[in-house]
């Protein structure tokens, strides 16, 4: 009871609009996202998802009851069953354990992408879109170049010339993702370029860099963090898709899409071999799509 | 009325030639920068290639000097920006070097495989513009209702599924268990050879020649790689015709037009639609583009002997040129669906005038 109590006075400092700090106002507001992200099942299930695959990821040594590397030519493509929940594909190994194994790669490729692209496309939109001029021609007519190219082909180019491999994959695919970034940051950047807020900063003497950094990023932050939440999608897929190709994750490492291309010799057989790592992709392809829904329709109303 | 019609005919019959022609100048400018933006993405892929360029063409038994001369010969010695400039005199002569695969020069390679992927990336956008338009439409006139809340779960299943992948349960299933489709390829083996090659669309060509077998034949062949194609288009469209009808219906002309007592297809086919039509047309054009990323995938997995496929095996077997050649060929579809679709634009909308 005494906890519950703890709870709810807890739920009223949040709540409350009366602030005594700005720390609470802060707590405040993202307290509200949380309750509104719990009020719309489809994007809390896709937040489940994306919560589960982390615990997933973070976990799996513990989660996967065989060695994802271990072949056993004995039990190889063995169908589902107690011991080998989605079977065993053709050197013996246990499918779930690649499949939580998989877990693993996939994040890795989907967080570093965007840690690499969210600065870089920032730093290139929102300085074309403060400066103006010849400076945002020329960034804007670059990022036009990239952007058309279709973003397989061109991530598809790119490995090829660094060669096959995880790292490469992640180079690749992040210089496919950034395009997208700096043009949503420079329009960002451009409704808020002739502010009050920041003609005063200007008048006060601040720099580019400041005026970028503390005036412009946290505005541009909401739509900006909807969007990487949304690319993360097209991320685990254009991923999945350079596996697929043989271009990305080299075995023996577990590799959603590589999981699948490697079963499709066995599919008559073997059925499990890629339908399995399939689903998974598309399960947390799916999670991505609704939690940026839904971050959209909390963080930015304008677009709902 | 009368007078500010005198005072601006003079400047309003001088100023729009200037401008249109600045206009299009501006486009040629834009235009011809992105091409030599596409080249020079290309070229710098060619060099950061880890495998010798002369080894490929002389192979590791020839001795030093003839790798020398061949090294001079292929202008390696001579200074970047020279060898950028020979690359894009190669270019425009539509000069793509050889491939290593099949020991023909890669252009001749690329007229023989782009259309193919023409034809089933077409086929794909029509299934998908078909579906997804009017899905879209229903769903922003019935907002709210389980319509609406179907498009969205199919728009967002289109957005989430590994193209490659839905295409690999498809030949399990319609082909394997159902034996409904064939299992790849664009037409079966004995008919190849018996249609006269005019566009190498087989569809186009069968049809012309009157070879009615062949055309249902690769119709048959064709379909499962276009519908799976066009549900990834599909999903697309119909969200963003969803999104531009929504903004319509908003807007007063659609309340006054109710007020009139306009029935709800009127209002929404003549007068909400029509609006959207420019929108839209930029739209598929971009869904065209976004298909030729699909094309590659599902091109591999249902053997299909396009672009998609000639670019994946020759990534496999380190074909660099082809590899290039057929990268460049699919920015510059790109390139050109865009502004033929900005085209029309100008076209359609007259206040883009």
């Amino acid at each position: 009871m005494a906890k519950s109590g703890t709870f709810s006075s807890l739920h009223d400092w949040l709540i409350s609009e009366d602030f005594t700090s700005s720390r609470q106002a802060r707590l405040h507001s993202v307290y509200l996202g949380w309750l509104s992200l719990v009020a719309n099942p489809l994007a809390f299930a896709g937040f489940a998802v994306v919560l589960l695959l982390i615990i997933v990821a973070a976990l799996a040594p513990v989660i996967a009851v065989h060695d994802p590397f271990a072949q056993d030519f004995l039990t190889a493509l063995q169908a589902p069953s107690a011991t080998h929940w989605f079977g065993t594909d053709e050197f013996g190994r246990d499918v779930f354990s690649r499949l939580i194994y998989g877990a693993r790669t996939t994040l890795y490729i989907t967080i570093l992408v965007t840690v690499i692209v969210a600065p870089i496309g920032f730093v290139i939109g929102a300085t074309a879109g403060y400066l103006g001029g010849w400076v945002d021609v020329v960034l804007m007519r670059i990022t036009d170049i990239f952007l058309s190219f279709p973003s397989l082909v061109l991530a598809l180019a790119f490995s090829a010339a660094l060669g096959p491999g995880i790292e490469n994959a992640v180079i690749a695919i992040a210089l496919t993702v950034w395009p997208p970034i700096a043009r949503l940051a420079r329009a960002e950047t451009l409704t808020f370029r002739h502010a009050d807020f920041v003609v005063a900063a200007e008048l006060q003497g601040a720099g580019t860099g400041r005026i970028l950094l503390r005036h412009i990023v946290p505005l541009c932050a909401p739509s900006i963090i909807v969007r990487l939440t949304l690319n993360m999608s097209s991320i685990i897929l254009t991923a999945a898709g350079l596996g697929f190709l043989g271009l990305g994750a080299q075995p023996p490492m577990a590799e959603w899409g590589a999981m699948a291309a490697s079963g499709r010799q066995y599919l008559l057989d073997a059925w499990w071999l890629t339908t399995v790592p399939g689903v998974a992709i598309l399960t947390v392809s799916l999670a991505f799509n609704l939690l940026g829904d839904g971050l959209r329709d909390i963080m930015d109303p304008r677009n709902g | 009325m009368s007078i500010t019609q005198t005072s601006d005919a003079p400047l309003s019959r001088k100023s729009p030639f200037p401008k249109a022609a600045a206009k299009i100048a501006t486009s040629f400018i834009v235009i011809l920068t992105t091409l030599l933006g596409l080249m020079m993405i290309t070229f710098t892929v060619g060099r950061m290639v880890p495998a010798d360029p002369v080894i490929a063409v002389i192979g590791d038994q020839a001795d030093q000097a003839t790798y020398d001369r061949v090294y001079k010969e292929m202008g390696l010695d001579r200074p970047i920006y020279v060898q950028f400039g020979n690359y894009l005199n190669d270019v425009v002569h539509l000069d793509f070097g050889q491939s290593i695969i099949t020991k023909q020069s890669v252009a001749k390679d690329l007229s023989r495989v782009f259309p193919a992927t023409i034809e089933l990336a077409t086929l794909a956008t029509v299934i998908g513009a078909g579906l997804g338009i009017p899905l879209g439409v229903i769903a922003a006139v019935r907002k709210g209702t389980w319509v609406d809340h179907l498009a969205r779960v199919v728009g967002l299943l289109g957005y989430s599924t590994p193209i490659f992948w839905l295409g690999t349960i498809v030949i399990l299933v319609f082909y394997a268990y159902l034996g409904a489709i064939p299992p790849g390829g664009r037409i079966y083996l004995y008919d190849e050879g018996i249609v006269q090659a005019r566009t190498n669309f087989i569809l186009l060509d069968s049809a012309l020649g009157g070879h009615w077998n062949v055309f249902w034949s690769a119709l048959h062949h064709i379909i499962a790689p276009a519908v799976i194609l066009g549900y990834a288009s599909m999903a697309y469209l119909s969200r963003m015709t969803r999104s531009f009808m929504l903004e319509q219906l908003r807007q007063e002309y659609i309340l006054t037009a109710r007020a009139k007592g306009l029935g709800q297809r009127p209002i929404v086919w003549r007068h909400a639609f029509r609006n959207i039509r420019v929108q839209l047309l930029t739209v598929i054009a971009l869904a065209y583009c976004g298909l030729l990323d699909g094309t590659v995938l599902i091109e591999t997995v249902f053997a299909w002997p396009g672009l998609g496929s000639y670019l994946t095996s020759a990534l496999f077997f380190a074909d660099m040129n082809a590899v290039l050649g057929s990268v460049l060929l699919i920015g510059l579809i790109s390139i050109a669906i865009n502004l033929l679709s900005d085209i029309v634009y100008r076209f359609i909308d007259p206040r883009t005038r």
